[in-house]
């Protein structure tokens, strides 16, 4: 548990957070006792994992690799299906609300009716957010190009979930895309209270004895450290073109990734891969030390907040007479 | 020269040549690679058969990597498929091993469960230690590695549900006087679900700990989708061998 005097608490769409890091979709979110695990860990909220209108078994395995700069994996939207997620959200509301840690339905479906259908249904659980996937890379086969990947589908999934439930939504985006700022623009326009960035990228790993991809099937979804460069981008890109709070999520592992990530213009940090390695207790760890960051440098998280965005030239950049490199290095040819 | 072929991160499967087959009973097979892994008794690996599926399962030795394995399903029947000199992709080693505690161990395999006991038993034994061991099985046919471990040293007792071998009933039925009469330092146990609970109750009763291998379907197995939760545990990473007591 974090001890440091700085004040970790954000909010969230009128929903308080006792630190910046959310348990990302799609980890531990099987389970009550995981999402209670990491909860216990320190998490300042949970995220169940994404359920839609029926049960899926998801994809053979191997659906999950480590391969030295994060993971691959695809799964394939494993999950119970809405009707017996309820029961899963309202076990693990039960273990959550002593702790005070807000929890966060995550949904997806293959169309818009489909999302205002799943959104109804879960909300008989009470989540205190609702997260909205229109961005998993791994069911294309089944489901198409993601709603993510369209400014019009996604506000469109936007607003019928909208229109369906009354607590916050929150829209998980691509990175993937031709142009986020305007879907995030549509998005918000439709009514997101939030935007969670980023979903898993693209990508394939191919073992070089066989020939074959690794995973069953065939690509997955790029998440852990390598993501993160993608991640910051996109949130820098999405904080430019909207003013709702964004959950930067993709690659944090340490409280010096989740400061790059809250400069970007996060107001929370989503946290996911990272357990991979750290295990839940990663949520304590990480929230400690960007506590001591923060004190350490007389620094509050608004402070941090979106201060990459701010372009402000070097002080003393007094329009220096251009120079050649050599000459300025004093290197001669 | 340095050799990059052989060079990948241990999170990725990599290719094992198989190099020596062996029958333990009618549906039972041990596996021999060309390979070794830094690995523990009660630890695991993901065996991937691309185009197939890969599944998780316990090691019987780490050098060279070898596996006992049952032909139960479509992908453990083409396993038994496979001839010498024919390659699977190995991901592992994974999950928590068993951790020998002290100098009087009482090993408990239920069916297949036995497998990773051998190691253990050979590693106990090696360094002087006493080890009793219960085998359990259905039928006489489904008995596994008794010979081996009685071979390897240890006094071995079988019980089957019919009574075709050992004593008629279950591995509770021999623990039970065992842990009264002459209590060892730790129970270790692998197999079925019920099976483990029973013995984890019986050691908690007699005060002595339990280091017990749970069974699950597993996905991942690095500890973050969810697959295996057991109450409240990840059984790919922080079991499969989980201490009670």
């Amino acid at each position: 548990m974090p001890t440091a005097a700085v004040d970790l608490t954000v909010e969230l769409c009128g929903v308080r957070l006792s630190n910046p890091f959310v348990l990302a979709s799609g980890i531990l979110g099987t389970h009550a006792s995981l999402m209670h695990r990491a909860a216990l860990n320190g998490a300042g909220a949970i995220t169940a994992k994404s359920c839609g209108p029926a049960p899926r078994g998801g994809h053979v395995n191997p659906s999950c690799v480590a391969f030295g700069h994060g993971l691959l994996n695809a799964i394939g939207l494993a999950n119970p299906g809405a009707v017996d997620e309820v029961a899963l959200l309202v076990a693990t509301k039960a273990l959550l609300a002593p702790l005070r840690i807000p929890l966060i339905a995550s949904i997806f479906a293959d169309d818009v009716e489909g999302f205002a259908r799943v959104a109804t249904t879960v909300a008989a659980a009470a989540p205190d957010l609702l997260e909205v996937n229109i961005s998993c890379p791994n069911v294309a086969s089944e489901f198409g190009e993601p709603f993510a990947a369209s400014a019009d589908a996604a506000a469109a999934v936007t607003a019928a979930v909208r229109a369906a439930v009354d607590m916050p939504v929150i829209i998980k985006l691509a990175p993937n895309v031709a142009d986020l700022a305007r879907i995030a623009q549509a998005v918000v326009a439709a009514g997101a209270d939030a935007i969670c960035a980023i979903n898993t990228m693209p990508g394939l790993l191919i073992d070089a004895e066989s020939g074959r991809p690794v995973l069953a099937n065939r690509t997955g979804g790029l998440s852990g450290a390598a993501l993160k460069p993608i991640a910051l981008y996109a949130v820098d890109v999405i904080a430019r073109a909207v003013s709702v709070p964004i959950i930067g999520t993709g690659g944090i592992e340490t409280a010096l990734d989740a400061v790059e990530m809250l400069s970007a213009g996060a107001t929370a940090v989503g946290i996911g891969s990272a357990v991979y390695g750290a295990g839940p207790a990663v949520f304590g760890t990480i929230a400690a030390d960007l506590g001591r960051w923060l004190d350490a440098r007389g620094l509050t998280l608004t402070d941090v907040r979106g201060r990459a965005q701010q372009r402000t030239a070097w002080p003393e950049a007094a329009t220096p007479a251009p120079v050649p490199h050599a000459a300025a290095e004093g290197v001669t040819r | 020269m340095t050799s990059t072929a052989v060079s990948r991160p241990a999170g990725l499967p990599r290719p094992i040549r198989l190099t020596a087959v062996r029958d333990e009973n009618p549906r039972t097979r041990t596996f021999v690679f060309d390979a070794a892994l830094d690995a523990a008794p009660g630890q695991f690996a993901m065996l991937w058969l691309p185009g197939l599926d890969e599944k998780p399962f316990s090691l019987l030795d780490v050098d060279p990597v070898t596996f006992t394995i049952a032909a139960v399903g479509p992908f453990t029947r083409a396993l038994h498929r496979l001839a010498v000199g024919d390659v699977v992709w190995c991901r592992g080693p994974l999950g928590t091993p068993f951790t020998l505690r002290g100098r009087d161990h009482v090993l408990v395999g239920g069916g297949y469960g036995v497998a990773p006991l051998l190691l253990l038993a050979r590693r106990a034994l090696a360094a002087g230690h006493r080890v009793r061991s219960v085998i359990g099985a259905r039928t006489a046919a489904d008995v596994l590695l008794a010979e081996a471990t009685a071979a390897a040293g240890a006094t071995v007792a079988v019980t089957t549900d019919d009574g075709s071998a050992g004593t008629r009933g279950r591995v509770t039925d021999v623990v039970g006087p065992w842990l009264a009469d002459d209590p060892p330092a730790t129970l270790y146990a692998c197999g079925p679900h019920p099976m483990l609970a029973a013995l984890q109750a019986q050691a908690a009763r007699a005060g002595i700990p339990a280091q017990l291998s749970w069974e699950a379907y597993m996905r991942c197995g690095i500890g973050i989708c969810g697959s295996c939760e057991h109450e409240g545990m990840l059984l790919c990473a922080d079991g499969p061998v989980l201490c009670h007591g």
